[in-house]
């Protein structure tokens, strides 16, 4: 989206790594992840339901739910490092620079409180100064923003009173309304219809745009990551398989996960019917992962190394990425010739 | 896709409201008056935002909800009739039949696969458990084979009969779910969202499935769906809905083409394309407002509080959905100069 400001890291995670310590043994829910994210960026994350997305997220929000735990790598915000903050600090961290919009938006919104107390609450942790006047403004101002009619009213009303879609919104307002310099959004707009997903992802863009935060947006779709995002992350099976621009990754893919990924959908400018490609076979079992190359099982261009050894990265272009033999291969090829 | 150009299904002003505990009126207006046919070994694609009535249409043709009005006809004969009157008000009494045996020819797959199977039986006692109620099978054994061919059509092994539900992915899930359906050798099929549940890799394996039991059976769909880019893919012929109307139909391509209604346009507008390098050149139609409830729907054109272009008629006339050009229908007064 933006070519101003790119240049400057908020955020940099190197090979972290989240297990959780289950009766029926650990699952390597992230298994060594690393990115940067810069100001003013938003990166993409897409892969399978179960891949690590959710997890990655919390860890950085210093929210991951027992038995899950961080086992290894760093994360470091703003020249801080976040895996060594107190308890306080966290807390003060997560009110003031990051803000998160989760999948579900009932889990986080209080049944007990009015929709607009709990939004004028969010916004005086963050600004102590701020009046209660002007809180109240604010609030309704952002509840307009994220198409909410009837402010006055609804400022008035608890979280039942609200549709799915509407609690929503009232989420991505509460993300947005202090200004955070970190914004991660937990699929926040797959519940919502195509009208509404449109609004909002134009409101992100704006704001985004004015304050320059970074979003980390987490989503399984393509057509949301295409419109918003400047670089993606694809994981599968709690490795980043594939990072990159976003351009490069819808039409220079060079992991056969994200490419079966884009064939498997129908294109956008079919005029007439053709067959869906899609990818064989069913999810990883986190609990018994294939050794070496976790996407081996369902890959057509699956190697004897595969089955053997994790690929490492290749660069495949500037700041695009791929783990996997194939490339491996033609780099040694390159340098052979 | 084959099509006979046999009508199988046909459903004339079919209305379906739900009352309203302690409140007079008719309820909630889900269905208002939808008329359409479907061909023998078509799919109907059906779409539209949440809360629409996609799936009370759906059930209502089924005769899982009992209409309010309006006419079913399958395979020449009126299932339930009760046209209205010029008042608008179903005339009197409703004719019916007896439903059992078009309970065999028409079936239903569900959204979600993991709550529409019986946690409790297996997998061949689902699938066992539909042949039992149409007597479908002639012994013991052929009732065996019977599951398992089911079981292969679908894609599963013939040792999955035995095991329960809660261990197959979603994807397979959803083919149980299927098999299930198949199992009583249905002519007519309503998918009510049955791929919105499972992965971006996994939906393409399901969509394919489903089009080869179209082939491979003769079957006829109707397709119900959020998602435009997959129902345009396995449709031959797309209806949209907006508060529990049909607004538009005709065919898919044609209809994304080239949508003469407003609601569509806004619709297709809206859905974000997989495809950076395009979406960042699309304009959006952006909607004010919510959708209104549909225990009191505007009066006259039910879109007229969102649309861009109404007009005084709008707001006093119910638009009537008819031909513009060969195929092609849609209810909007600006179609009609
Ligand atoms: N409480 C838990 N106990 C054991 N394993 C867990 C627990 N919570 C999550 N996991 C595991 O962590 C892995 C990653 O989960 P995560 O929620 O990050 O997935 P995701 O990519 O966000 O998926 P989705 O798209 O479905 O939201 C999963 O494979 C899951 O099995
Ligand atoms: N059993 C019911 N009793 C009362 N109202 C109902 C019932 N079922 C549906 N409705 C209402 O009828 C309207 C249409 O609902 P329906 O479930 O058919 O929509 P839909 O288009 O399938 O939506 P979605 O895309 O969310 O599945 C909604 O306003 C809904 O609240
Ligand atoms: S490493 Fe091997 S199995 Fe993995 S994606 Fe590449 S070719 Fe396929
Ligand atoms: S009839 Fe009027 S309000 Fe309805 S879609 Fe047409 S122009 Fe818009
Ligand atoms: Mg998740
Ligand atoms: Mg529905």
């Amino acid at each position: 989206m933006s070519e101003q400001n790119t240049e400057k890291k908020l955020l940099e995670v190197k090979d972290l790594r989240v297990s959780f310590f289950t009766p029926a043994g650990e699952v390597k829910a992230v298994g060594g992840i690393s990115y940067d994210l810069n100001y003013g960026e938003v990166m993409g994350v897409v892969g399978e339901s179960g891949s690590g997305k959710s997890q990655e997220a919390y860890s950085i929000m210093g929210l991951l739910q027992s038995p899950g735990k961080v086992i290894g790598g760093s994360i470091t915000f703003e020249g801080q490092d976040v895996l060594a903050f107190s308890k306080e600090e966290m807390t003060s961290f997560r009110g003031s620079k990051v803000a998160m919009i989760f999948q579900n938006p009932m889990t986080c919104l209080n049944p007990v409180y009015t929709i607009g107390n709990q939004l004028v609450e969010a916004l005086r942790a963050h600004d102590k100064t701020i009046s209660k006047a002007d809180a109240e403004k604010r609030a309704m101002e952002m509840m307009e923003m994220v198409g909410i009619n009837n402010v006055e009213k609804r400022m008035k009303q608890y979280p039942h009173e609200f549709s799915g879609g509407m609690r929503q919104r009232v989420m991505i307002a509460m993300g947005l309304i202090c200004h955070p310099q970190l914004l991660i959004a937990d699929e926040p707009t797959t519940a919502l219809d195509v009208t509404i997903q449109a609004q909002i992802l134009e409101l992100m863009k704006e704001i985004q745009k004015k304050t320059k935060m970074g979003i980390i947006f987490i989503t399984h779709n393509l057509g949301v990551v295409a419109d918003i995002c400047d670089k993606v992350s694809v994981m599968y099976a709690g490795k980043i398989v594939e990072q990159g621009p976003v351009d490069d990754i819808f039409y220079e893919p060079a992991h056969p996960y994200t490419m079966g990924l884009l064939r498997s959908m129908p294109r956008v400018d079919a005029e007439s019917y053709e067959r869906l490609i899609p990818i064989e076979g069913t999810p990883v079992d986190m609990l018994n992962p294939p050794e070496g190359c976790p996407f081996a099982p369902r890959c057509e261009k699956c190697m004897k190394i595969c089955l053997k050894k994790m690929p490492p990265y290749v660069e495949v272009g500037p700041n695009h990425r791929s783990a996997c033999w194939l490339r491996v291969q033609e780099q040694m090829n390159k340098e052979e010739n | 896709m084959a099509k006979e150009e046999k009508i199988l299904l046909e459903i004339k002003n079919l209305r379906k409201y739900f009352p309203v505990k302690g409140i007079k009126g008719p309820g909630v207006q889900a269905v208002q008056d939808v008329s359409f046919f479907i061909h023998k070994g078509e799919t109907l694609g059906l779409v539209g935002e949440s809360g629409c009535g996609k799936t009370t249409l759906g059930r209502t043709i089924l005769r899982l909800y009992e209409p309010t009005g309006g006419s079913i006809i399958y395979d020449g004969t009126p299932i339930y009739e009760n046209p209205l009157g010029p008042e608008g008000t179903p005339l009197g009494k409703a004719k019916s039949v007896n439903m059992l045996p078009y309970r065999r020819k028409m079936q239903i797959i569900f959204q979600d696969p993991s709550a529409s199977l019986d946690p409790r039986m297996t997998v061949g006692e689902i699938i066992g458990e539909a042949i039992d109620i149409h007597k479908l099978a002639a012994s013991k054994a052929d009732r065996a084979d019977r599951i398992k061919e089911l079981l292969k059509k679908v894609g599963l092994n013939t040792e999955h009969a035995n095991r329960y539900p809660h261990e197959f992915s979603g994807g397979q899930q959803q083919r149980v779910g299927i098999a299930r359906a198949l199992a009583v050798k249905p002519e007519f099929i309503v998918c009510d969202e049955p791929i919105s549940a499972l992965d971006v890799s996994i939906q393409s394996q399901v969509v394919n499935m489903l089009e080869d039991m179209q082939h491979e059976l003769g079957l006829t769909y109707l397709f119900i769906a959020h998602d435009l880019s997959v129902v345009r893919h396995i449709s031959n012929r797309i209806g949209v809905m907006y508060l529990g109307s049909l607004v538009e139909l005709g065919e898919s391509y044609e209809l994304n083409r080239h949508p003469i209604h407003p609601y569509t346009q806004t619709l297709l507008s809206a859905v974000p394309v997989p495809d950076p390098k395009l979406s960042r050149t699309r304009q959006r139609i952006v909607l004010e407002g919510d959708i209104p409830s549909p225990m009191n729907p505007p009066s006259g054109c039910r879109f007229h509080t969102r649309c861009p272009y109404a007009t005084e008629k709008c707001k006093m006339e119910t638009p009537v959905f008819k031909e513009h050009e060969p195929g092609h229908w849609a209810a909007c007064h600006l179609l009609d100069k």
